[in-house]
């Protein structure tokens, strides 16, 4: 992923690669040591679960399977922190968008393909009513979005206040739909070849990485979303539509929200009122881990990409290790974001002390 | 080349800001292939006119006619004016900091290849962009990275490439230095040339004489006229600006005696230095001093003084204040000791803009005190009114926000906030920087007036010409060192050039 942003040098490959490590050490110091990070607790987990087969690539695969919906509302959030603003509500979002899909496929009956697309244009409204009143009628984005958390969760209890079981039979299939690699394989006990596998979802979460990455860089919209967080009014006078841009950026995170949502269901296949409660705060940490500070105009989907898997990485650690509770990971991520602010902060201090 | 036809026209412009008449009736024409300056004191309408020409602010009647379109035109925000033709360099720095340089000249506009930012071909035209100005930067790291300066000229070559009809430019060279302000003159006369109206508003009554062909006088937010430049001597334009006889420049001239060197020492720095800011120095401020601190932007004028004060911690030497050996961990220890820091830059350290001209005021005197010992609400008023009075500081009220005050005039407030505090030793930090030729000579006057009283001074100013009227010994800085000092009659023009220089050692 991280070769993306350099033009293809034509050196050896460990010249590439530090030049690689290079560019990101000077350019983007955060993003740099969040792969150095991942990289780091990967190779550790290889050595301490070495009898668990930890190094098998379907553990590795396994972080993106989970945590597909999570990397694309993560990488509409780092769009809204970039724009120096936040959103609280994707977790509700998620509820809802889970609880509208059980509800229009097994109460209404309804095919899976227009209850996915009545889902998302949810999300664009649902976007834009809140980009709008943060953006024209310049009302604290924390307000707002404190208000949509709660409208969401509410709407998803009106809905149906019992749990609901998606049984959509194409639904189904698509969500257990195995895609098996070509490679990695290796051989069970029984002597079979056993291939890793992802599932479609975590190609959507890879393509809006992507997709997220070249908008955020390669077009107009994405770099004035930078110059609005670094400073909006300076924007406005540079003849930058500043309202417009914050107003196209809430429209985004409102439809990623729901399209994580749509992810987020094909895992779990059902949908309850306290579904996702507090995963607008794992988004919020991921793309703080991945190097987006909550300050603006910084920011990069790269790094929120492994910001997700450095916090997948530690719940597998707790699961693999067996006799902790599952609230350590909650422990050892605070710890880490812990980490992240402080180091943001050391650089911005001593950015401030070079001028 | 003669200049041309009328390429905007503003008649009749009125805007009221918060109830205060910021504009009245005021006329403003621009013609092709001029240099017009924008003239007046602080208040008097000048960034306010820019802004509604720009369409950063509304404004409430009047019209704006632009060459070339048959009716007038209203900018609704800096976009649309670009779009019309206009583009500007505004006072503070209105670029972002957290992109680079090239994006900051191209941003809105950026060269595409198949739908897609052209990063390559974006940095070899910021790069060309920037030769225009003899600016040779990497183009490709972020702004912030470099100093005010080059911050400045890259806002200045983001207006020139954009501009096709109007280039304002609000105030540009106050960060400038010689060099880089004669390299933006000669783009200018080249812009000049090819008939673009270039609107010049600045303090610097030399640079108006030197480039400009016309010039429009403000005061109080009305016009006070439009003059050809040769027909307006500098003593007529200074009293236009004012609205009264002005004389007055020659008679400052005198200079200050300061200290006969007998009188006892209140600051004493040996060895002083901050690694990475200023290298170690010597330097004794006696009572009734004024000691100026001469050098380029970025020699280390500003460090220096931030040593003494403590806003940067020293890590060698001694720092002697009132004889005593003095170490400051915090601003609050220097200010309980009796110094003040009025800093360069005000908008960021020095005004809290949305408390009123009062808790300004008394907010220094205040943590002197410490928390517990509040200043009555009377005291307060009373000490806020004595300096409204006293710096004439122009504000509706002592409760109105600071942030509505002009430049100047949030310059007084924080003087006053010091001279309320009776420090024994005062750090002005371009004290008149922004600022009008009236209030200019006032502040310099208190200058005078409070080393007389026995105060001990740091002055600090990029006019030499002020300097030259204010201080009664210079130390000169370049390259984060002091490399020298002159006293009494060694303070000329030519001696404190050379030292800058570095030609002689002094």
């Amino acid at each position: 992923m991280s070769k993306v942003n350099t033009a293809a040098p034509q050196s050896n490959g460990s010249g590439v690669f530090k030049r690689v490590a290079q560019k990101l050490l000077e350019r983007n110091f955060l993003l740099f040591v969040t792969i150095v990070l991942f990289i780091i607790a990967y190779v550790a987990g290889l050595f301490a679960f070495k009898d668990k087969n930890f190094g098998n690539l379907q553990v590795f695969l396994n972080l993106l399977i989970s945590n597909a919906g999570l990397i694309i509302i993560a990488v509409g959030m780092t769009m809204v922190l970039i724009i120096a603003g936040i959103d609280i509500s994707v977790g509700s979002v998620v509820a809802v968008t889970c609880m509208m899909l059980a509800a229009m496929m097994e109460k209404a009956k309804m095919e899976p393909l227009p209850a996915v697309l009545i889902v998302l244009l949810f999300g664009v409204v649902f976007g834009a009513v809140q980009g709008w009143l943060i953006s024209y009628l310049k009302l604290q984005p924390f307000i707002v979005t404190l208000a949509g958390m709660f409208f969401a969760r509410g709407l998803t209890a009106v809905i149906s206040l019992e749990m609901i079981t998606v049984t959509n039979e194409a639904y189904v299939k698509l969500a257990q739909y195995k895609m098996y690699l070509p490679f990695g394989g290796y051989l069970n006990r029984k002597g079979e070849m056993i291939y890793p596998y992802i599932y479609p979802t975590v190609i959507l979460a890879l393509a809006i990485v992507v997709l997220g990455y070249i908008m955020l860089r390669y077009t107009k919209f994405g770099r004035t979303i930078y110059a609005v967080g670094g400073n909006e009014y300076s924007a406005m006078l540079m003849g930058l539509n500043v309202k417009r841009t914050k107003l196209l950026v809430y429209i985004i995170n409102g439809f990623l929200a729901t399209l994580g949502g749509v992810a987020y269901s094909l895992n779990t296949l059902g949908a309850f009122v306290e579904l996702a409660r507090g995963f607008e705060m794992d988004a919020i940490a991921s793309t703080v881990i991945g190097g987006t500070p909550l300050t603006g105009g910084v920011g990069n989907v790269i790094g929120t990409l492994f910001g997700v898997l450095i916090k997948a990485l530690i719940e597998t650690f707790v699961s693999f290790q067996g006799n902790l509770s599952s609230w350590w990971s909650k422990i050892i991520i605070s710890a880490l974001l812990a980490l992240f602010i402080v180091l943001q902060s050391l650089l911005a201090m001593r950015k401030e002390k070079q001028r | 080349m003669a200049i041309g036809k009328e390429i905007l026209k503003m008649r009749h412009i009125t805007k009221n800001f918060l109830g205060v008449r910021a504009l009245n009736n005021v006329d403003f024409t621009l013609r092709a292939g001029e240099i017009h300056a924008l003239m007046g004191e602080n208040g008097a309408g000048k960034s306010t006119l820019i802004k509604v020409l720009t369409g950063a602010e509304e404004f409430e009647s009047g019209e704006i006619w632009m060459d070339g379109i048959p009716h007038p035109i209203i900018n609704r925000s800096p976009q649309e004016a670009q779009h019309n033709g206009i583009s500007t360099v505004y006072q503070e720095i209105n670029l972002c900091p957290n992109i680079s340089v090239a994006e900051n000249l191209f941003i809105g506009r950026e060269p595409k290849k198949h739908g897609m930012i052209d990063w390559k071909t974006m940095n070899k035209k910021a790069k060309e962009a920037l030769a225009v100005l003899d600016v040779d930067i990497d183009v490709t790291i972020n702004l912030e990275n470099y100093s005010v300066a080059i911050q400045q000229m890259v806002a200045i070559a983001r207006a020139v490439d954009i501009s096709s009809k109007v280039l304002i430019l609000d105030e540009p060279t106050s960060s400038l230095n010689d060099f880089e302000v004669s390299k933006l003159f000669a783009v200018m006369r080249k812009l000049k040339e090819r008939g673009l109206g270039i609107i010049f508003v600045t303090h610097f009554l030399e640079q108006v004489y030197e480039i400009c062909d016309r010039i429009t006088v403000l005061r109080n937010g009305e016009l006070v006229g439009e003059y050809e430049v040769d027909k307006l001597p500098r003593v007529q334009l200074v009293a236009r600006m004012m609205g009264k006889d002005f004389d007055d420049l020659a008679e400052i001239k005198r200079e200050h005696k300061g200290s006969t060197g007998k009188e006892e020492v209140v600051v004493e720095a040996k060895g002083l230095g901050c690694s990475g800011k200023i290298k170690p120095f010597d330097i004794t401020v006696n009572k009734g001093d004024v000691v100026g601190l001469s050098g380029l932007l970025g020699s280390g004028r500003s460090e220096l003084a931030r040593a003494l004060y403590g806003a940067d911690r020293p890590d060698k030497g001694v720092l002697k204040f009132k004889g005593k050996r003095f170490t400051s961990r915090a601003p609050i220890d220097s200010i309980r000791a009796g110094m003040g820091f009025l800093p360069e830059n005000r908008k960021e350290e020095g005004i809290i803009a949305d408390l009123s001209v009062r808790e300004n005021i008394i907010i220094a005197l205040q943590a002197r005190q410490g928390m517990f010992k509040l200043l009555s609400r009377k005291e307060q008023e009373e000490f806020a009114d004595r300096f409204i009075d006293l710096l004439k500081i122009k504000t509706a009220d002592r409760e109105t926000p600071v942030k509505q005050l002009s430049g100047g005039n949030q310059q007084k407030v924080i003087l006053a906030r010091w001279l309320l505090t009776n420090p024994d030793f005062l750090i002005l930090d371009e004290p008149t920087r922004g600022i009008d030729v009236g209030t200019k000579t006032e502040i310099q006057r208190l200058v005078i007036k409070l080393a007389e009283e026995g105060k001990a001074i740091i002055f600090i100013s990029s006019e030499i010409e002020e300097m030259l009227r204010t201080c009664n010994r210079m130390a000169i800085l370049r390259d984060s060192s002091k490399v020298g000092e002159l006293s009494g009659d060694e303070i000329t023009q030519v001696n404190i050039m050379k030292a800058i220089a570095g030609g002689t050692t002094v």
